[in-house]
């Protein structure tokens, strides 16, 4: 609201008004100056895009996968593209959605984890530190109407307690003992929820492991925004490692018999 | 305008379906909610709450989209943190009320997609429960339902708990507050129902009692998968009880 009672009108009596200063030209405009806020864009659509990634949690920490592809619209663009990264030792973050979008993400928890580290104060962020920082960012962007097109899983072990997380665009959050997001929610989801739901404390590392690869195949199969190369991150007790990349070996014969939507004419 | 260029614009909300309700009685006051969170078809979670406890009287239940409900909450708890280092005491239910509302109508022009219904002991020892809109409106009731199913759940809460629709046998009189085992057993057929017929309802099930300060357990004692939350020994006392539902 504006409080100046001069700029409400012409004053109806002298109290209020005794120095007959109405109208007044101009005042002056003390807000934040920005010559080209007009100018200024907010992201409208994700541009250069990851699909999947994919979470389960199991007996010693949590696994995490992502393909290597970033997409431009339909393009494969980018084909060895690292969608997880890791925050701190405790922590592995995944992103689908937009690329660009995902790097500021991690330039800007790559200067938390240095002033944290500043700090020397004893503490160190986990992955429940990590997931509400980037909750609230997200939340705070999509508020702004500027958001950070991305939907991101937080996976890591700290103090003996393992942790999963989803957040978004919309700053929606959730956690559960399977996570996967974008494509692989419709395909992947089933699947990790029959194969982990209620043994998440018995799962060995090697049985995560043949879960999240199944998983990524199928994808692979069925989304075309996806590529046959992938990483997997192993969250544990000890620490964060991430694959280096690994190439699925696919089989396409069955591809000859099918008729029904190809260009074959019989 | 015909011909002229159109923007896609980002759309801020979601709807994470989903349904709350809550149900006064004399002395106490029962809030509940399912735990499944979802968007469009697919169930992002199973286990997201959306029932808190506030204070030892006051429980919130909050439905819509759930990163506004997650934030409005936080909002709300830290309000309520301020006040008690101001006061040195919690505080009372219907000014919880109140803030609420101011708190929902500064967002007027940019509201939290959310409906909240507050329940509690009110000083004078009574059961209550306080629905909103999103942006603020609010009245005391004896029971609402509010969320994906609230289409079902209302309908079946006015004619158990009102008796609209009901005529008491010639000499006797419709009584005006329930036992706590009679709610009991309505809330979770409220719920048992609304998982049938709703896609957005189920997977668990939290309900929330809040009993007036110094009365019995009223049959609470003997309920299954009941916990107490309570952090006072002299004042209202607050508990959970979690139950499964189908996670079909």
């Amino acid at each position: 609201m504006d409080h100046f009672p001069t700029s409400w009108g012409r004053p109806r009596n002298d109290a209020i008004d005794a120095y007959g200063t109405y109208p007044i030209a101009q005042r002056p405009y003390n807000g934040p100056k920005d010559a080209f806020s007009e100018g200024v864009q907010h992201t409208q659509q994700p541009i250069v895009t990851g699909t999947s990634v994919l979470a389960i949690k199991f007996k010693d920490g949590v696994m995490m996968a992502a393909d290597n592809l970033a997409s431009y619209g339909s393009l494969a663009r980018f084909k060895d593209v690292q969608r997880l990264y890791p925050v701190g030792t405790h922590t592995v973050i995944g992103a689908g959605g937009d690329m660009s979008d995902f790097q500021y993400i991690q330039s800007m928890l790559d200067e938390l984890m240095i002033d944290e580290f500043c700090a020397q104060d004893g503490h160190t962020l986990g992955p429940a530190e990590i997931h509400e920082y980037l909750a609230q960012v997200m939340y705070a962007r999509r508020s702004k109407m500027n958001p950070l097109w991305n939907a991101l899983l937080v996976g890591g072990v700290k103090d003996g307690k393992s942790f999963l997380a989803f957040v978004d665009l919309l700053g929606t959050t959730y956690t559960a003992s399977t996570l996967a997001t974008g494509y692989g929610a419709h395909i992947a989801q089933p699947l990790l929820r029959s194969a982990v739901e209620t043994h998440e404390h018995e799962l060995t590392e090697a049985q995560a492991r043949q879960i999240i690869d199944d998983s990524m195949k199928v994808l692979f199969y069925r989304d075309a925004r996806s590529i046959n190369k992938y990483q997997v991150a192993t969250i544990t007790a000890a620490g964060s490692s991430i694959s280096d990349s690994i190439t699925l070996e696919t089989t396409w014969d069955f591809a000859e018999g099918i008729r029904g939507y190809g260009a074959q004419t019989e | 305008m015909p011909g002229a260029p159109s923007q896609r614009q980002f759309n801020p909300y979601s709807e994470n379906g989903g349904t709350i309700l809550a149900i006064a009685g004399q002395d106490f006051s029962v809030i509940a909610g399912d735990t499944r969170q979802s968007e469009g078809y697919s169930i992002q979670t199973r286990y997201a709450p959306k029932v808190f406890r506030l204070t030892d009287r006051a429980v919130l239940a909050v439905n819509g989209f759930a990163a506004d409900g997650n934030m409005f909450v936080k909002n709300v708890k830290q309000r309520l943190e301020w006040y008690r280092h101001a006061h040195a005491k919690d505080m009372p239910l219907r000014a919880i009320a109140r803030l609420i509302q101011t708190m929902l109508y500064a967002r007027r022009f940019f509201p939290y997609y959310v409906n909240n219904i507050l329940g509690g002991i009110e000083e004078d020892g009574t059961g209550a429960v306080y629905s909103f809109d999103p942006v603020g409106s609010y009245e005391r009731e004896a029971c609402r339902a509010a969320g994906a199913a609230s289409s079902l759940v209302q309908p079946f809460l006015d004619n158990q708990i009102y008796y609209k629709n009901q005529l008491a046998a010639t000499g006797t009189a419709h009584p005006a507050h329930l036992p706590l085992p009679s709610v009991l057993a309505i809330v979770i057929d409220s719920f048992t129902s609304a998982t049938e017929r709703h896609i957005e309802v189920g997977d668990g099930l939290e309900i929330f009692v809040v009993l007036a300060r110094g009365r019995s357990l009223q049959g609470l004692e003997g309920v299954k998968g009941m916990s107490e939350l309570t952090t006072t020994d002299d004042g209202e006392r607050v508990f959970v009880v979690r139950r499964e539902l189908k996670k079909d």
